[in-house]
C-alpha cells in the first residue's frame, strides 16, 4: 500500500479523520465553555462533510453533495437549538462553564 | 321444549331484577304461572317420550376448540325427561305453597326469583346433553341453594348454614371437575352419547394423579365423579351441611334440599351409568357409602328435637338408600325411589312448614303436641307421608324402598351384605324416629305456649295455598308406587337412557322374581322390612306416647352415647376443629413460609436488594460531565473499531 | 508535486492548525475566529474538488451567518470566567492526547487498509451548479421539503426557548374572548327620568318662531 504525495481519496479521507479526532478530543477536553462545545460539533460535521465531497468527487457522482448539503442544514438547525439552550441555561445559572453542570450526576 | 326451561328463568330474571317495583301478586303471578307451564309442557313431554320420542342435539355452539366443540345442547331421553317432570311438578307446588308460607316476608318477591332461577338450573342440569351444560346446571342449584339457605340473611346461623353449605359443595365440586377433566382429557369431549360410545377406550389406560403412582383410569374417573355426587347428594362423609341448610325458609328444604337438588347427584350417577358400569370398585364404594349414610345418618334422626332436622336426617337417609341402589346397578330402582322419595320428602317438609307456620315459627318437637285435632289436613297429609317414608304398603316408598334392599340381595359386588343389613336396619330406624315426630307433633298433650296476648293468633289450619299442595303431593306419595313400578322397574320405560352390564345382574334377578302386583302384596309379610318398619313404628309408640319418660332413662343410662349422637358423631366439630383449624395453621404458616420468606424476602427483596447494591456501585460512573459520556463513547468506537473494522 | 497537491496541503495544514485552535484557545472569540478560518480552508478545499457551489454556499451560510451567531451569542452571554479552569489540566491531557493518538491511528489504519493507492480524483464535472441542482430538486425533492421542516422546526424551538415573557406583552385571550356574556361587558342602570326645565321653555321658542 504506497500512499503517494499527489492527492488521492485516502488523503482526503486522512483529512477527514484528523478533523474528526480533534473534534471529539477537544470536545472531551474542554472544560470550560460550553460554546467550544458547539464549536467542536461544527468541525465534526464539517469533517463528515469533508468524507461526503470527497467521496462525491471520487465516484463523479452528485449524492454525496446533496448530502452534503443536508448535512449543512441540519448542522445549521443543530447550532440554532444548541445556541439556544445554551442561552436558557445561561439564563439560569449565570454561567455556562461545562464543569459546574453536572446536575445529570446520579 | 325449550320454554320449559326458559320460562323459569325469564321469571326470575323479570321478578329478580324488577321484583321490588312489582307488586306483590305480580311476584307470584309470574313465577307460578311460568313453572305452572313449564311443568305441564313436562308433562307433555313425558307422555311424548313415553311414545318413543327422543331428542339429543346441540342447539348452539358455544366455543370451537378445534378437534372438539364446546355446545349448549339437550339431551331429552326417559331419565331426563322423568327428572323435568318430577323438578317442574314439585317447584310448581311449592311456589303455590309459598305464596301461603312466606306471605309476611320482606322477601317476598326475591325469593320468588331465587327459587324460579333455581328451577331453571336444575333443569338445566337434568337436561343437559354435555358434561359443561351439566356442570352449569350443577354449579346453579349450588348457587340457588346458597341463596336460599342464607335467605334470611339477618340471622347469624343462617349466613353460616349457607356457607357450610357452598364450602361442603365445593368439595365435592372439586371431584366432579376432575372427573370431567379427566373424561375430556382423554376423550377430548363432553358430549354425553359420544363418551358413552367411546368409553370402552378407557379400558386399561391409568393416569398418574400424583407422581410414580399410577391408577387406573376409568377407576379414577368414576371415583371423582362419585365425590362429586356425594357433595351435592349430601352422602357421608360430606354430608354435614343439609341438616344445617334447614335454617333456610321451609318451602326451600322442601324443594331443594329434599326432593330435587339433592338428587342431582343420584341423577349424575344414573346419568353416568356407561362410565359407572365399568368399575366394579366404585360401585362397591358406593355401595358401602350409601349403605353407611343410611343407617347412620337415620340413627341421628332418633334423637333430633327440631321438626325439619328430623326430616333433613331422613333425606340423608332415604339418599343412602338411593346410592346403594345406584351401586347395586339398579339405576331405575335409584330413580324410582328418587320419584317416589321426592313426592312423600316434599310433602312431609310442606306439612312441616305448615305446622311451622301454625306455631309462628317453633321448630322444636317438644313444644308442640296434640295437633291433630287443630290441623287434620297437616295431619292426615303428615301420615300419609309418614307411612311412604317407612315403607308401608301399599303406599309408594313401600314399592321403591323393597325392591333397593331386594337388589342388594342379589347383587354380588363387595359389600352388598353389608348394604343389605344396613339397609333392613335401617328401615325400622326410619319407622322409630318417623312416627316419633309424628306422634311428638300431632298427639299427645299440647305443648306449645299459649300466649293470650291480643295479637297472638291460636294455631288453626293452615290457608289453602298451603294445603292444597299438601294434598297434591299426598296423591302421588300414596299412588305413585304401585301404579308406575312395573314400567319403571321391570318395563323397558328407560329403554337405553341407562346401562347396565351384563356381569351386575341383581336387577335382573329382581325381574325374575316379579310376578305382578298381587304376588308382591302377598310377598309383603315374608319380607323383614316390613316387620321391622311395624316394630319401629310400636317402639316410637312407646317411647314417645306410652312412656315419655322412658327415653328420658335410656338417655340417663347412656349418656356418652346420646351426646355422641346429639353432636352428629362429632362430623361437625372434626370438619371444624381439624379441617378448618387445620387450614387455617396451614395457610398461617405458608403466609410465613412461601409468601413472607419465599415471595417477599427472596424473589421481591433479592433483586431490589442486588439492584441497590450494584447502583450504589455504578452511580459512581455516572458523574453528570458531559465529557465523561462522550469520553465514554469514544472508548466504546475504539473498541468497536478494534474488535470488527480489523478484520 | 502538482499545484492542486500544494494546494491541498497547504490547505490541508491551515485547516488542521485553525481546528486544534478551535478546541484549544482559551478565549471563545479566538475559538470562532478559528473556526471562521477553518470553514474558509475547509471552502477552498471543496472548490478544489469540484464542488464550487457548496464551497461558496459554505462561506457565505457558516462564515456569513451561523458564526455571526455564534459571536452575537458570545457577546450575549458573560464569560468572565473563562480563564479557571477547576481541574488540573495535565492530569487527563496526557491520557486523552494517548486516547486521540489512538484513535486516528486506527481510523487511519482503516482509511488506508481499504482504500490506500487507489482513488485518483478525476477531472471535476464543470456543470457543478447544475448537477447539484438537478439531483437535490429530482431526486431528493422530499427530503429536501422535510429539511426545509426541520429548519422551521429548529427556528421555532430557538424562539420557544429564548422567548422571554415580558410582562409589557399585550396578548388576547381567544377562550375568553368567547366566554364573554352580556352582562361583563353592559351594565344596565336603572335611573329616574330626569327632565329637563328648559325644555317646555324652548319648544315654546321653537313654536314662536
Amino acid at each position: 500500500m504506497m500512499i503517494g504525495l499527489e492527492p488521492t481519496l485516502t488523503h482526503y479521507l486522512l483529512l477527514s479523520a484528523a478533523l474528526l479526532t480533534i473534534s471529539i478530543i477537544g470536545m472531551i477536553a474542554n472544560r470550560r465553555n460550553m460554546l467550544t462545545i458547539l464549536m467542536a460539533i461544527e468541525l465534526l460535521l464539517l469533517s463528515s462533510n469533508i468524507n461526503f465531497i470527497a467521496f462525491s468527487a471520487f465516484l463523479g457522482d452528485m449524492n454525496g453533495q446533496v448530502m452534503t448539503m443536508f448535512v449543512l442544514a441540519t448542522a445549521a438547525a443543530e447550532s440554532a437549538i444548541g445556541l439556544a439552550l445554551l442561552i436558557v441555561v445561561f439564563r439560569r445559572r449565570g454561567e455556562i462553564t461545562v464543569e459546574t453542570i453536572n446536575i445529570l450526576k446520579g | 321444549m325449550l320454554l320449559i326451561i326458559l320460562l323459569p328463568l325469564i321469571a326470575a330474571i323479570i321478578v329478580g331484577f324488577w321484583g321490588r317495583r312489582l307488586p306483590r301478586g305480580a311476584s307470584h303471578l309470574i313465577c307460578c304461572s311460568a313453572v305452572g307451564i313449564s311443568m305441564v309442557l313436562s308433562f307433555y313431554l313425558l307422555w311424548r317420550v313415553n311414545q318413543g320420542y327422543r331428542f339429543d342435539d346441540d342447539i348452539y355452539t358455544w366455543l370451537d376448540l378445534g378437534f372438539t366443540r364446546l355446545t349448549i345442547g339437550f339431551l331429552i331421553d326417559p331419565l331426563s325427561v322423568l327428572m323435568m317432570a318430577i323438578v317442574t311438578f314439585i317447584s310448581f307446588l311449592v311456589h303455590v305453597y309459598t305464596i301461603g308460607y312466606m306471605k309476611d316476608d320482606k322477601g317476598y318477591a326475591r325469593f320468588f326469583a331465587y327459587i324460579s332461577f333455581f328451577t331453571f338450573a336444575m333443569l338445566m342440569l337434568v337436561s343437559a346433553n354435555n358434561f359443561l351444560q351439566m356442570f352449569f346446571g350443577w354449579e346453579g342449584v349450588g348457587l340457588a341453594s346458597y341463596l336460599l339457605i342464607g335467605f334470611w340473611y339477618t340471622r347469624e346461623s343462617a349466613i353460616k348454614a349457607g356457607m357450610k353449605a357452598f364450602l361442603m359443595n365445593r368439595v365435592g365440586d372439586f371431584g366432579f371437575i376432575i372427573g370431567i377433566s379427566l373424561l375430556f382429557a382423554t376423550l377430548k369431549t363432553a358430549n354425553f352419547s359420544e363418551i358413552f360410545v367411546r368409553i370402552d377406550e378407557l379400558q386399561g389406560l391409568t393416569v398418574s394423579l400424583f407422581p410414580d403412582y399410577e391408577l387406573p383410569l376409568i377407576t379414577t374417573i368414576c371415583v371423582a365423579l362419585f365425590f362429586g355426587a356425594m357433595g351435592k347428594s349430601a352422602q357421608m362423609p360430606l354430608h354435614v351441611w343439609l341438616p344445617d341448610s334447614m335454617e333456610g325458609p321451609t318451602p326451600i328444604s322442601a324443594l331443594i334440599h329434599a326432593a330435587t337438588m339433592v338428587t342431582a347427584g343420584i341423577f349424575m350417577v344414573a346419568r353416568m351409568s356407561p362410565v359407572f358400569e365399568w368399575s366394579d370398585t366404585v360401585l362397591s364404594l358406593i355401595i358401602i357409602i350409601g349403605a353407611t349414610t343410611a343407617v347412620f345418618m337415620a340413627i341421628l334422626g332418633l334423637v333430633q328435637n327440631d321438626i325439619k332436622r328430623v326430616i333433613a336426617y331422613s333425606t340423608l337417609s332415604q339418599l343412602g338408600y338411593m346410592t346403594v341402589a345406584l351401586g347395586v346397578s339398579a339405576y331405575s330402582i335409584a330413580l324410582f325411589h328418587l320419584m317416589t322419595h321426592a313426592f312423600f320428602k316434599a310433602l312431609l317438609f310442606l306439612a312441616a312448614g305448615s305446622v311451622i307456620i301454625a306455631l309462628h315459627h317453633q321448630q322444636d318437637l317438644r313444644k308442640m303436641g296434640g295437633l291433630r285435632r287443630i290441623m287434620p289436613i297437616t295431619y292426615i297429609t303428615t301420615l300419609i307421608g309418614a307411612w311412604a317414608l317407612i315403607g308401608l304398603p301399599p303406599f309408594a316408598g313401600f314399592f321403591s324402598k323393597e325392591p333397593i334392599i331386594e337388589a342388594t340381595k342379589y347383587s354380588t359386588l363387595t359389600g352388598h351384605h353389608y348394604a343389605y343389613i344396613a339397609l333392613t336396619i335401617g328401615v325400622f330406624l326410619t319407622a322409630c324416629y318417623t312416627f316419633r315426630m309424628i306422634f311428638l307433633a300431632f298427639h299427645g298433650q299440647p305443648r306449645f305456649d299459649v300466649h293470650h296476648d291480643r295479637g297472638y293468633q291460636a294455631p288453626k289450619e293452615s290457608p289453602l295455598a298451603v294445603t292444597v299442595p299438601l294434598i297434591l303431593l299426598a296423591i302421588p306419595s300414596i299412588f305413585a308406587g304401585f301404579l308406575f313400578i312395573k314400567p319403571m322397574l321391570f318395563g323397558n320405560f328407560f329403554d337405553r337412557s341407562l346401562v347396565v352390564a351384563s356381569e351386575h345382574h341383581a336387577m335382573v334377578d329382581l325381574t325374575e322374581n316379579w310376578h305382578g302386583i298381587g304376588a308382591y302384596f302377598l310377598h309383603i309379610p315374608s319380607t323383614p322390612a316390613f316387620w321391622l318398619a311395624l316394630l319401629g313404628v310400636v317402639v316410637a309408640w312407646f317411647f314417645t306416647l306410652r312412656q315419655p319418660q322412658a327415653s328420658a332413662v335410656l338417655i340417663r343410662t347412656f349418656t356418652p352415647l346420646y351426646k355422641f349422637l346429639i353432636n352428629h358423631f362429632y362430623f361437625d366439630a372434626f370438619y371444624e376443629k381439624i379441617i378448618a383449624r387445620g387450614t387455617v395453621a396451614f395457610s398461617r404458616m405458608s403466609t410465613l413460609v412461601v409468601e413472607t420468606m419465599g415471595i417477599e424476602g427472596f424473589l421481591v427483596e433479592m433483586p431490589i436488594k442486588i439492584v441497590r447494591w450494584s447502583a450504589s456501585l455504578l452511580r459512581h460512573l455516572q458523574t453528570g460531565y458531559l465529557y465523561h459520556y462522550a469520553l465514554a463513547m469514544v472508548l466504546g468506537l475504539l473498541l468497536l473499531i478494534t474488535r470488527w473494522g480489523m478484520i | 508535486m502538482t499545484f492542486s497537491a500544494f494546494l491541498f496541503y497547504t490547505f490541508s495544514a491551515i485547516l488542521i492548525g485553525s481546528a486544534i485552535s478551535v478546541v484549544s484557545t482559551r478565549h471563545p472569540i479566538h475559538s470562532a475566529l478559528s473556526l471562521v478560518l477553518a470553514f474558509f480552508t475547509t471552502a477552498a478545499i471543496w472548490v478544489t474538488l469540484g464542488a464550487e457551489f457548496l464551497g461558496l454556499a459554505l462561506v457565505v451560510i457558516y462564515v456569513g451567518a451561523v458564526m455571526v451567531f455564534f459571536l452575537f451569542v458570545i457577546m450575549m452571554v458573560n464569560v468572565r470566567d473563562f480563564k479557571k479552569p477547576k481541574s488540573n489540566w495535565r492530569v487527563y491531557f496526557v491520557p486523552l492526547l494517548l486516547v486521540g493518538v489512538l484513535m486516528f491511528a486506527e481510523l487511519a489504519m482503516l482509511i488506508i487498509y481499504s482504500t490506500g493507492g487507489r482513488g485518483a480524483v478525476p477531472e471535476p464535472e464543470t456543470r457543478n451548479t447544475f448537477l447539484l441542482g438537478k439531483a437535490m430538486f429530482d431526486h431528493y425533492i422530499y427530503a429536501l421539503e422535510i429539511v426545509a421542516v426541520l429548519l422551521l422546526s429548529a427556528m421555532v424551538a430557538a424562539i420557544a426557548l429564548t422567548h422571554r415573557k415580558t410582562s409589557s406583552t399585550k396578548r388576547q385571550v381567544p377562550s375568553e374572548q368567547i366566554a364573554i356574556k352580556r352582562d361583563d361587558r353592559v351594565r344596565l342602570v336603572k335611573m329616574d327620568v330626569v327632565r329637563d326645565e328648559d325644555e317646555p321653555e324652548d319648544n315654546k321658542k321653537q313654536a314662536d318662531k
